[in-house]
C-alpha cells in the first residue's frame, strides 16, 4: 500500500516554482516499465507534463495509493510497525520511507538576523518574479536552484546579488551530448554507495549548476555575470543590519573549476578507451570561472538595495513523523544503502543512497529492485 | 591512498584515525587555543602559547614558544619584532603550508620544495583615522606558492585549492569571527 499525503505527484504540483524543468532529458525519464514516448526526447519536461508523468506511472503501475491520507506518526511494534494517518491506523511488518529529502527549507539561522522590512522566500514558496517586491533581490545559495532563480529574477528586471559557497559547475552539453548522457553513458552515474571513498561528503553535495531549457543552455556563474548580477562569497554571518559574505570566493571558483575538468577528463578518457571518440564531438574546455575583480564582502540591508532575499540553501527531510530512533544528530537517516537501521525500516530516494543516480527519476528502478530483494527475503525470514 | 614511498612527513594514517574517532566523540573535537601577552615597552610586546584544551583535556607544547611583535622605525617604534599584521601573514602562509605539505601526502605526491611569498595590502589611513571610510585591515592578500612535485600543474592547483579549503586561518580571514575583549 503507498500512503500520499496529497495526490501523487504532490510536491511536484505544489511545491515548485512556475517555470521549473527537469534537470534530465526526456529520454532519461525512467521509471519501470515506463518512460517518455513524446517527440522531444532531448527536451526538458515542465512541471505539468512531469504531474502527466508520473501519475500515468502510478496509473500504469496500479499502485495501491491511498491519496490525501498523510502519516502522522511511525512507531515501532512487536510486529512491526503502526501507521497512524487521520483516516485510521495500519499495522505492517514493513516500511518504506519514500518522503524523500526536500520536504524543508534548509535556511541557515542567521536569517533570524535580517530586518524585518525585507521579504523572504525559500525555494518552495517562491513561484515567480511577481511575487517579489520591486528593487534588489539577494538570492543566497549557488545550486540549481540558486542559478535559475537568479538567472529568472535578473530577466525580471531587478537588480540581483548572488551569494556563491562551494558548489558544482557543469555545462548543459559537451562534446554534442548532454551532461547527463555522459553521467549515464561513463558509469559516473551507476557508481555504488559501497565503492566511494567520501560517502558523507557524496551525500551532501550541492545540486549542479544545471537548467532544463528548450534551448538546451548552460547557466554558470560566467553566464549570470554576463547577464549582470553581482556575484559575492558565501554569506557568513548578519551584523548588525549587515549582510558579510566571506572573502574565500576565488578558491571557491578555483574548486568548481578544477572538478568541472576532473570529470570532463573522466569522460574523455571514457570515450578514447571504450571507442566512442566518432559518437562524440571534438573535447572542450570551458572559459574559467571568472572571478569578480574585488567581490564585496559587505551589504547594507538596511540601505534599501536590498528589497527581498530567497533562501536557495538547500533542503532537509522531514522525519517528525518518524518515532523510531533511526535519526542520526543531523537529521539523516541512519541507513546502508536504503537498509534503515531498524527491522523491517527502509528508504529510497535519498542522495546517493545505493548509487550516484539514487535521486533521479531513472534512478529509483536499480534502487528500488534491490531493496525489495532485501524487503522480501526479511518478510520471508 | 598515500603510496608507500611518498613521504612528505606528514602521518596522514594518524591524521585519518583521529578524523574517523572524533567523528563518533564530536565534543573531543573541541579545541580551545591560548596565547599570552605581555606588553615590553612602546609598541613592543612579548605573546607566549604552551597550554592549549583538546581531545577533552588539558595539552600542553613541548616547550613554550615566545613571539616578539613590535612595529618599525618609520613609526617611530623600535622595531624589536615583526608585526601584528605580518604575523597574520605568517599564520596564513604556515597554515595552507601545513595544508599543502597534509593533502600531497593523503593524495600520494611526493613533494620536493614547497615556498609561499604573501603581501598584504593595506591603506593606512585606516588606522591613522585619516578617512573613515578606510577599513583598518587588509584590503587584499596575495598568496603565491612555488612547488616542485610529482605531480602535473593541476593536480597541484588542486593540492593548493584543497589546502586553503581546509585551512582554519584562512576561513578567520576570509570570514567574519566574533571577538569579545574585555577588562578583567
Amino acid at each position: 500500500m503507498v500512503l500520499e499525503r496529497g495526490e501523487v505527484a504532490n510536491s511536484w504540483r505544489r511545491e515548485r516554482w512556475d517555470s521549473l524543468r527537469l534537470l534530465t532529458p526526456n529520454w532519461q525519464s525512467r521509471l519501470p516499465g515506463y518512460r517518455y514516448e513524446g517527440a522531444d526526447p532531448d527536451g526538458f519536461m515542465t512541471m505539468r507534463e512531469v504531474i502527466e508523468f508520473v501519475s500515468g506511472f502510478a496509473a500504469a503501475a496500479g499502485a495501491p495509493v491511498r491519496t490525501h491520507t498523510p502519516v502522522t506518526s511511525v512507531t515501532q511494534t512487536d510486529e512491526g510497525y503502526l501507521v497512524a494517518t487521520p483516516n485510521g491506523d495500519l499495522r505492517c511488518r514493513s516500511v518504506v520511507v519514500a518522503s524523500g529529502a526536500c520536504n524543508l527549507a534548509n535556511v541557515p539561522l542567521l536569517r533570524h538576523a535580517v530586518p524585518a522590512p525585507i521579504a523572504s522566500f525559500t525555494a518552495l514558496d517562491y513561484r515567480n518574479p511577481g511575487q517579489l517586491p520591486a528593487g534588489g533581490v539577494l538570492i543566497v545559495g549557488a545550486a540549481a536552484t540558486g542559478v535559475q532563480l537568479a538567472d529568472e529574477v535578473c530577466r525580471s528586471g531587478r537588480p540581483v546579488t548572488l551569494s556563491v559557497g562551494e558548489h558544482v559547475r557543469l555545462p548543459r552539453t559537451y562534446r554534442g551530448r548532454d551532461i547527463l548522457w555522459w553521467m549515464e553513458a561513463s558509469g559516473v552515474w551507476n557508481q555504488r554507495y559501497d565503492e566511494i571513498d567520501d560517502l558523507t561528503r557524496a551525500r551532501s553535495l550541492p545540486s549542479p549548476q544545471l537548467v532544463g531549457t528548450p534551448e538546451r543552455t548552460t547557466l554558470d556563474l560566467n553566464t549570470l555575470g554576463t547577464a549582470g548580477v553581482e556575484i559575492v562569497g558565501r554569506l557568513a554571518a548578519v551584523r548588525d543590519g549587515r549582510a558579510l559574505f566571506s572573502g574565500g570566493l576565488r578558491n571557491q571558483f578555483a574548486l568548481a573549476d578544477l572538478k568541472m575538468e576532473r570529470l570532463l577528463d573522466t569522460f574523455d578518457d571514457w570515450a578514447r578507451s571504450h571507442a566512442r571518440d566518432a559518437d562524440v564531438g571534438p573535447p572542450e574546455r570551458f572559459e574559467p570561472s571568472r572571478v569578480p575583480a574585488a567581490s564585496r564582502l559587505a551589504l547594507d540591508l538596511g540601505s534599501g538595495e536590498i528589497r527581498s532575499i530567497i533562501w536557495a540553501t538547500g533542503f532537509r527531510p522531514d522525519y517528525s513523523w518518524l518515532d523510531v530512533p533511526v535519526v542520526d544528530r543531523k537529521g539523516h537517516l541512519r541507513h546502508d544503502g536504503g537498509v534503515v537501521d531498524a527491522p523491517g525500516l527502509y528508504a529510497i530516494g535519498l542522495p546517493v543512497l545505493r548509487r550516484r543516480k539514487s535521486t533521479f527519476i531513472h534512478g529509483a528502478e536499480d534502487d528500488a529492485r534491490e531493496l525489495i530483494d532485501h524487503l522480501a527475503r526479511y518478510l520471508a525470514g | 591512498m598515500a603510496e608507500v614511498n611518498v613521504n612528505n612527513g606528514v602521518n596522514v594514517g594518524a591524521l585519518l584515525a583521529a578524523r574517523e574517532a572524533l567523528r563518533s566523540a564530536p565534543q573531543a573535537a573541541k579545541f580551545t587555543w591560548r596565547a599570552s601577552c605581555k606588553w615590553q615597552n612602546g609598541t613592543h610586546s612579548l605573546t607566549k602559547v604552551q597550554g592549549f584544551h583538546g581531545l577533552g583535556e588539558e595539552q600542553k607544547h613541548k616547550t613554550e614558544f615566545s613571539f616578539e611583535a613590535d612595529h618599525p622605525e618609520i613609526f617611530a617604534s623600535e622595531d624589536l619584532g615583526a608585526t601584528p599584521v605580518e604575523m597574520v601573514l605568517v599564520g596564513l602562509a604556515s597554515c595552507l603550508t601545513a595544508g599543502v605539505a597534509a593533502v600531497a601526502q593523503n593524495r600520494g605526491v611526493q613533494l620536493r620544495s614547497v615556498e609561499a611569498k604573501l603581501e598584504g595590502s593595506m591603506d593606512i589611513q585606516g588606522i591613522l583615522g585619516i578617512d573613515s571610510d578606510v577599513r583598518n585591515g587588509y584590503d587584499d592578500i596575495k598568496v603565491t606558492f612555488h612547488i616542485d612535485a610529482d605531480a602535473s600543474k593541476k593536480e597541484i592547483e588542486a593540492i593548493v585549492a584543497q589546502s586553503q579549503k581546509r585551512s582554519a586561518v584562512y576561513d578567520i580571514i576570509t570570514n567574519p569571527t566574533n571577538v569579545s575583549v574585555q577588562v578583567a
